[in-house]
């Protein structure tokens, strides 16, 4: 009886290590504490939630279940490198650090280590050229396109001349605030408007200064790239100084609601940029009833339908269609991160896909290639409705100015291929 | 007069009123070094602490819902009631003053006769503990914060300047936030005058700052004194907590604010309330100038680095601070 139950017990044993040697390891580097908690708690949410109704509705990913292996960065570089290294040894499939700062220094580590790194319309703009930069995927947008979108769209409203107009732009003073700079300077001179710049140092509690200029200077549009405190500060000293806020566009990552809650009514009107259209997609339904009712939601559920609790959650999608992909090409369910990184390649998102998910229209539709991982570039503008507290999109999805982008990532991908000693192409 | 004469008016104007915002948070550093020698690094914490507070008892929310969901499977938020914002704020003191009561019992009492450094790590560690405390019982989310404060700038102060200048002149710029703090930080110092002047506590508070040894030899409790020098100091940071997070909502990075206030302490000593003041008004009025006149040249943002260096040049001539206690050592 003894030796039956060992050899029972021995079995389970092995099943259960198989099992966990299976597993899809997914870590997600979240930062739910500290200045930027605000910001960081909704995205993660999203994102581990999906996973989870992935792993509840479908048993996961072609049969293996998805493990996700938080680590807490702060939207610290430091503790988010710290959080790379404690992790890498798990056989994560993929790192999406939620970060630019963070991306900076993973991207030598990824590359070396044969990890892919995606970072959704962040990070560094010209990993978007994939011969050079093989471990490391933007899409569906970079920053540059965002930049791009949002002049188009200035465009659009203003019978596509800008040339005399004033534009300034404030931004976060980081890697990630000066990313749209220079896309920004190479639309001023091809579409003639003038561009003024306001640095604002993180995390941004004090704007007087660049408030009192901006309402000296009298620009006709003030464009944001800011994060977390920033946002809000902003939002609500341009109320102050009288700034029309229908004027006033941040970029995707500043234009969810708690950017706009702190200022309540005055923040009325004020637009941003988003890669994802907010809406009540039915997948949400599934969530609330799979994940969260049943007690295994990432938060108390009281994120579900935000801006960026939707972003995460369409992060996470982008993942698991980038496994599934995976999976088809290596004819295996158990993948490799260097399989992971073939599927980000081939990965194809189009409007039936995404019905079919639920999420009808929460993004554009893209395809990835060796030559091309940021996607199509393509984003809508959103305005705030106070008084009904929802973003209403304003537009369909915009296309950037390529011709502009294009040259400038070849030419940054070229520099940096040089200064590293990469010979550019497909792996 | 010129635009531009204006326009470094309107900065000077704007800078004393940053200033004040600043110094509001240097007085609860000044409170507690003055009466204990301790650097409460955990200053902005509470600032952040009693602004959570408030808004969670103004809105009815239940501290440490999120644990007790967790814990027993329930789904509580809120009491379903709401609090006005002035019984919320005496409410908030009375958190605060339970909050000093047990710094001092449960930390500083066991470390009198400690070196200043061991102190002032221990406050690292109170600030650590205060922000995840502040988590678990309020949560991470951003919180409106609407005490009934005006904001935006004064459309009569505008109005009544605009025709000071040319067409390219708008009117001075005044945020009524700004001038509603200045009011209430200068209520603040006359009541704190007034209560170190006047009343026997505050003078039994004073004689505790200026010899601890003596203090006791004449019958006075340090125990007490130092409690309600934090609640003195929790009392500041609440002012301070509600003025910034009226302008940001309430949120984690309200902690920062800290290192607002770390040159103000710089410039105007750390042993003097009327330094607290005047070393705001000189740093908020100095960085503003600064990145209105030069920030420009050097690419802007300029102000956190500028504010440091300001008072950098003010400790090479004067090391204990314009009102700080001169230093004199003799062998």
């Amino acid at each position: 009886m003894k030796t039956k139950t060992f050899v029972t017990a021995a079995m389970a044993g092995l099943l259960a290590g198989s099992a966990a040697w299976a597993e899809l390891v997914v870590p997600d580097l979240s930062y739910r504490t500290g200045p930027y908690a605000a910001n960081g708690t909704p995205f993660s949410d999203g994102y581990q939630d999906y996973l989870n109704l992935l792993n509840a509705r479908d048993g996961g990913i072609g049969g293996e279940m998805i493990r996700i292996n938080e680590c807490e960065t702060a939207y610290n570089t430091e503790k988010g490198v710290e959080c790379y290294e404690a992790t890498k040894g798990d056989s994560p499939l993929i790192y999406e650090p939620l970060s630019t700062g963070i991306t900076y220094q993973l991207i030598p580590k990824v590359s070396a280590d044969g990890i892919p790194m995606h970072t959704l319309g962040y990070g560094r703009t010209s990993a978007a050229a994939g011969e050079t930069f093989p471990w490391i995927f933007n899409y569906p947008a970079t920053y540059w396109d965002a930049a791009s979108v949002a002049i188009n769209y200035l465009l659009s409203e203003n019978n596509d001349d800008l040339s005399g107009k004033k534009i300034a732009l404030i931004y976060h003073n980081s890697a990630y605030g000066k990313e749209p700079i220079r896309t920004l300077e190479a639309l001023a001179s091809k579409h003639g408007f003038t561009l003024s710049q306001l640095p604002v140092d993180p995390p941004g509690q004090e704007q007087k200064s660049q408030w009192l200029q901006i309402r000296r200077e009298r620009p006709d549009y003030v464009i944001m790239w800011g994060w977390g405190v920033q946002n809000q500060v902003a939002i609500q000293e341009a109320a102050n100084v009288g700034f029309p806020m229908d004027h006033f566009i941040g970029n995707w990552w500043a234009g969810a609601e708690p950017d706009v809650m702190p200022a309540g009514m005055a923040a009325d009107g004020y637009k941003a940029l988003n890669m994802n259209r907010v809406q009540d997609y039915p997948v949400l339904k599934e969530i609330q009833a799979q994940v969260i009712d049943a007690g295994n939601g990432a938060g108390d559920g009281s994120n579900v339908g935000q801006v960026l609790y939707i972003r995460g959650m369409y992060n996470a999608m982008l993942t698991a269609e980038a496994i599934a992909k995976a999976q088809e090409l290596a004819g295996t369910s158990q993948i490799t991160a260097a399989q992971m990184r073939a599927g980000m390649e081939a990965l194809e998102i189009t409007n039936a896909r995404m019905a079919e998910l639920g999420m009808e229209g929460i993004g554009p539709e893209f395809k990835v290639s060796c030559q091309n991982h940021s996607g199509s570039g393509e984003g809508l503008v959103q305005q705030w409705n106070a008084a009904e507290k929802k973003w209403v999109p304003l537009t369909d999805f915009i296309t950037p100015d390529k011709s502009v982008i294009d040259p400038l990532i070849a030419e940054d991908a070229a520099a940096y291929a040089a200064e590293n000693n990469i010979t550019p192409g497909c792996l | 007069m010129s635009a531009d004469i204006l326009y470094t008016f309107e900065v000077v104007i704007n800078g004393l009123m940053s200033g004040v915002l600043y110094a509001l948070v240097a007085l609860g550093f000044v409170l507690i070094f003055k009466a204990s020698g301790i650097f409460n690094y955990a200053q902005g914490v509470m600032a952040l602490f009693a602004a959570l507070t408030l808004v969670g008892i103004m809105e009815g929310q239940v501290p440490f819902a999120h644990v007790i969901n967790a814990t027993f499977g329930t789904d509580i938020h809120t009491f379903g009631w709401t609090v006005p914002a002035l019984l919320g704020i005496a409410l908030t003191l009375v958190v605060m003053i339970v909050f000093a009561w047990m710094v001092h019992t449960f930390v500083f009492r066991h470390l009198v006769g400690q070196e200043p450094i061991i102190l002032f790590m221990a406050t690292i560690g109170l600030a650590y503990f205060l922000e995840g405390v502040g988590d678990l019982m309020w949560g991470s989310d951003i919180k409106t914060l609407d005490v009934g404060i005006p904001q935006g700038g004064s459309l009569w102060v505008e109005n009544i300047s605009a025709h000071l200048g040319g067409d390219d002149f708008y009117g001075f710029f005044i945020d009524k936030l700004d001038i509603t703090a200045s009011i209430v930080a200068a209520i603040l110092v006359a009541g704190l005058i007034v209560f170190a002047q006047y009343t026997k506590q505050g003078r039994a508070m004073r004689a505790v700052a200026d010899d601890h040894q003596a203090a006791l030899s004449v019958g006075i409790s340090l125990n007490f004194i130092w409690v309600l020098v934090w609640s003195l100091a929790g009392m500041v940071a609440l002012v301070a907590g509600v003025m910034w997070g009226a302008k940001s909502g309430v949120q984690f990075s309200l902690s920062l604010i800290a290192l607002k206030a770390l040159p103000v302490l710089m410039l105007g000593g750390f042993t003097s309330i009327p330094g607290a003041i005047v070393g705001g008004l000189i740093i908020g009025v100095g960085e503003k100038l600064f990145e209105y006149t030069v920030g420009p040249m050097v690419g802007g943002a300029t102000e956190n680095w500028f504010a440091y260096v300001l008072a950098l040049i003010f400790l090479v001539f004067r090391p204990q601070g314009l009102f700080g206690e001169r230093i004199i050592e003799r062998v």
